[in-house]
C-alpha cells in the first residue's frame, strides 16, 4: 500500500520539500517559529532551516502579508500564514489591493509569488471567529489564484503548485480535514496543477460540484443514491479560480443536472457563479434548475447543536440529490 | 530626539548643484502638470508636491540603484531621481502605452523593481509592511541595502503604519521612514487628528529612533537621511525621520484647500526650499547667475521634451485592460 499521509503532514511535507528545493522558499506567520504552529504544520521547519526561514512575527496579519509582499517582489517566495483563515479579513486590502493589483499596476513587469495559507472551516466547534470560510471574496478579486484541497494528495501537490505559481495564491486548507483525512501522498514532487478539477466518482445521471470539507459527505450521499439506482458524479473542484469550467460543463452536458454544494454561506459564494456559468453556457443541455447545498447566510455558531443545523452535510446533500433526480 | 549635526556628510559644489537641478525639475514637472490639468491635457487626479521637494531630494540624493524606494502618491520625484526617464513619467500621466502601467493608473501606484521603485495603493500606509519585507531580504542575504518608505503624517494614523514600523523594528530592518508631515490628511489638519506634537515621538514605541527636522531644507533632510542610511546599512535598524513641510496645492488639483488660511500658505510659501538653497548656494559663491540660467534652461527642455514625449505616444491598444493580470 502507498504510503498513507495524514492533510496536514501532507501540507508539513510540502513545505519542508519546497524549503529544501529552493533557498528562495520562506514561511513566515503567527508561532509557526519553534512551536510549529497553532496546528503543527510548520512543525520543525525552524529546527532544520533556521529562525530566518521560519519566521515568528507580532499578531500583525496586515503586516505579515505586506512583508511578503514585498519579499516576493525581491524575488522569494513567502509562504505567510493566517492562523485562522478568519483571520485573513485583518490583511485584506494587502491581499486585494497590493497583491492582487502590483502586475497590473506595474506594466506586468512585477511578479508578486506569494502563497497565503488560511486554515477554513467549521464542523470543529470553533464558534463565530475560527470556522469562517472566506473563500468567496478572493475569488471575486482578480489577480488572485485561490485553491481549496480535499485530500492529503492534494494538500501537499496543490502546495507545491501553489509555492511554484509566479501570482498570489489564497491556499485553503480545511481543519477538519487535518487529521481527519488521511490517504497516500507519494514522496517528493508531485504537483498537482491549479486550475483543474478531479473527477472523485463517476456517473451517468446527476453532476455534483464541491470542494474541501464537502467532498466527503458529498461522495457519501452519492454512495446512498446508487443504492436507489441514480449514479451522481461527483467533481472536486480542488482549485477556485481560476475553476475548472470544461470539466463542470462536460460533466453537465452528460448529466443535464448539476448540484453545487459548498460550505460557505450561499449568497454570492462559488455556487452562485458556477450555476450563472453552467446556465449560460449549457442552458439547452439542462433539464432542471441548478441547485445548491450551502451554508445558510448566517455565522458559524459555537454549540454543537447549532452549528450542526447549519453545516451542510450527508443529509442535506442526499435530500438535495433526490429533489434534483425526480426535478 | 537625537540632534542632527548638519555638515557629518561631506557635498562637493558641484554635488549640490546637482541637487538645485533636481529641486527645479520636480518643481518644474508639477507646475507643468498643474498647467496641463488646467488645459484639460491630463484628466488624471494629479497631487502636486509644490513646496516638498526638499523632502525628495533630501532623501533620494546619493541612493545606490540597487536600494529601494517605497513613495508616495505626492512622490513623482523620487520616481525621478531613482533613474526614470521624465518621458515616461508624463506618459504615465497621460494614461499612454509608454507610461509605467500602460495607461492603467495615472498616478504614482506603479513600480519599476530593477529600479528599486515599488509604488503605493491609494491606501495609505500600506506601502510600510510591504517595504518591511524588502528590507526583510537585505537582511536575510546581509546585503547592506537600504529602503527609504514614505508616508504622510496622516498614514501615521493607520494599522499599516503601526504594524510596519514594529516589524522593521522588533527585527531591526535596514528601513529608513520619511514622514512628510504636510500638516493635512486631504482636509483634516494635524492637530485634529492626532494629540502629538511629533510623528517623530512614535519611533519611540517602535524602538528605533525618531527625529523631526525642518522638510525645507534641503541639506538638513539630506543629513539626517544619510545618517539614517548609514545605521541602516550598519545593520543598527530602522530610523524616522519626520519632515516638518507643507503642501502648496490641495490635496489633488482639484481641490482649493478652503481648509486653510491664505496667512498659513503665505507662511509657508515663504519657506519655499528652492529659493532658500539657491540662496544659500549663491551666498557662498558657488552659483553664477549663468550657471542658474543654464539649470533652468536644461530643466525647461527635459520637460518640454517629456511633454512631446507623452503626447506622441499612442494610447494603450484597449486589450490592455484585461492584461498582465496573471504571470
Amino acid at each position: 500500500m502507498a504510503r498513507q499521509l495524514s492533510y496536514i503532514e501532507a501540507i508539513r511535507e510540502a513545505l519542508s520539500e519546497e524549503m529544501r528545493r529552493d533557498p528562495k522558499v520562506f514561511v513566515l506567520g503567527e508561532d509557526v517559529g519553534p512551536y510549529g504552529g497553532a496546528f503543527g504544520a510548520t512543525q520543525g521547519l525552524a529546527e532544520e532551516f533556521g529562525e530566518m526561514r521560519c519566521l515568528d512575527t507580532p499578531i500583525s496579519e496586515s503586516a505579515i502579508v505586506g512583508v511578503a509582499i514585498g519579499a516576493a517582489m525581491r524575488g522569494y517566495r513567502p509562504v505567510a500564514e493566517m492562523q485562522f483563515a478568519d483571520f485573513i479579513a485583518c490583511a485584506f486590502d494587502q491581499i486585494v489591493n497590493q497583491a492582487a493589483t502590483l502586475r497590473y499596476r506595474c506594466g506586468g513587469r512585477v511578479s508578486v509569488p506569494i502563497v497565503i495559507r488560511a486554515p477554513s472551516g467549521g464542523n470543529v466547534g470553533g464558534g463565530l471567529y475560527h470556522s469562517q470560510n472566506p473563500e468567496a471574496w478572493f475569488v471575486h478579486r482578480p489577480g488572485l489564484k485561490v485553491v481549496a484541497p480535499s485530500t492529503p494528495f492534494d494538500a501537499k501537490g496543490l502546495l507545491k503548485a501553489a509555492i511554484r505559481d509566479d501570482n498570489p495564491v489564497v491556499y485553503f486548507e480545511h481543519k477538519y480535514l487535518y487529521r481527519r483525512a488521511k490517504g497516500p501522498v507519494p514522496e517528493g514532487d508531485e504537483i498537482v496543477p491549479i486550475g483543474v478539477a478531479e473527477v472523485r466518482r463517476e456517473g451517468d445521471d446527476l453532476t455534483l460540484v464541491t470542494y474541501g470539507a464537502m467532498v466527503q459527505p458529498s461522495l457519501e450521499a452519492a454512495d446512498g443514491l446508487a443504492k436507489e439506482g441514480v449514479e451522481v458524479e461527483v467533481i472536486d473542484l480542488r482549485s477556485l479560480m481560476p475553476f475548472d469550467t470544461a470539466a463542470i460543463l462536460s460533466s453537465v452536458e452528460k448529466t443535464s443536472r448539476a448540484l453545487i454544494v459548498h460550505e460557505d454561506v450561499k449568497t454570492l459564494g462559488i455556487g452562485a457563479e458556477l450555476s450563472a456559468v453552467i446556465t449560460e453556457e449549457r442552458f439547452d443541455h439542462l433539464d432542471a434548475p441548478v441547485m445548491r447545498v450551502t451554508y445558510p447566510d448566517t455565522h458559524c455558531p459555537f454549540a454543537h447543536v447549532l452549528e450542526q443545523a447549519n453545516l451542510p452535510g450527508t443529509a442535506k446533500i442526499t435530500d438535495a440529490l433526490r429533489r434534483l433526480a425526480a426535478y | 530626539m537625537p540632534s542632527i549635526k548638519r555638515t557629518k556628510f561631506k557635498l562637493t559644489v558641484d554635488q549640490q548643484l546637482e541637487m538645485l537641478y533636481w529641486l527645479k525639475l520636480i518643481r518644474a514637472f508639477d507646475d507643468r502638470l498643474s498647467v496641463l490639468v488646467r488645459q484639460g491635457k491630463v484628466r488624471s487626479g494629479v497631487y502636486s508636491g509644490i513646496g516638498q521637494e526638499a523632502v525628495v531630494v533630501g532623501t533620494c540624493y546619493g541612493l545606490r540603484r540597487d536600494d529601494c524606494i517605497c513613495p508616495l502618491h505626492r512622490d513623482l520625484g523620487t520616481f525621478l531621481m531613482k533613474g526614470v526617464d521624465p518621458g515616461r513619467m508624463m506618459a504615465q500621466m497621460y494614461g499612454k502605452v509608454t507610461g509605467l502601467s500602460k495607461g492603467r493608473d495615472s498616478a504614482l501606484h506603479s513600480g519599476i523593481p530593477e529600479l528599486g521603485i515599488f509604488g503605493n495603493t491609494s491606501m495609505l500606509g500600506s506601502n510600510l509592511p510591504v517595504a518591511a519585507g524588502l528590507g526583510l531580504t537585505f537582511k536575510m542575504e546581509s546585503a547592506d541595502n537600504v529602503v527609504l518608505a514614505y508616508f504622510g503624517e496622516g498614514a501615521s494614523n493607520t494599522g499599516d503604519f503601526h504594524e510596519g514600523l514594529n516589524f522593521a523594528g522588533a527585527n531591526r530592518l535596514p528601513v529608513v521612514f520619511i514622514c512628510e508631515n504636510n500638516l493635512y490628511a486631504y482636509s483634516v489638519p494635524f492637530e485634529k487628528a492626532m494629540a502629538i506634537e511629533d510623528v517623530a515621538v512614535r519611533a519611540d514605541g517602535y524602538g528605533f529612533d525618531g527625529v523631526a527636522i525642518n522638510g525645507c531644507d534641503v541639506l538638513a533632510v539630506y543629513q539626517a537621511t544619510q545618517g539614517a542610511i548609514q545605521r541602516a546599512r550598519g545593520g543598527e535598524g530602522p530610523t524616522l525621520i519626520e519632515c516638518k513641510t507643507y503642501r502648496w496645492h490641495g490635496h489633488s488639483e482639484h481641490d482649493k484647500a478652503f481648509y486653510r488660511t491664505d496667512e498659513e500658505l503665505a507662511m509657508w510659501r515663504s519657506r519655499d526650499p528652492i529659493p532658500t538653497f539657491t540662496t544659500f548656494l549663491q551666498d557662498r559663491g558657488v552659483l553664477s547667475q549663468e550657471s542658474l540660467a543654464d539649470v533652468e534652461r536644461s530643466v525647461k527642455a527635459v520637460i518640454d521634451e517629456a511633454v512631446k514625449f507623452a503626447e506622441s505616444s499612442p494610447d494603450p491598444d484597449p486589450i490592455e485592460a484585461v492584461t498582465d493580470l496573471y504571470a
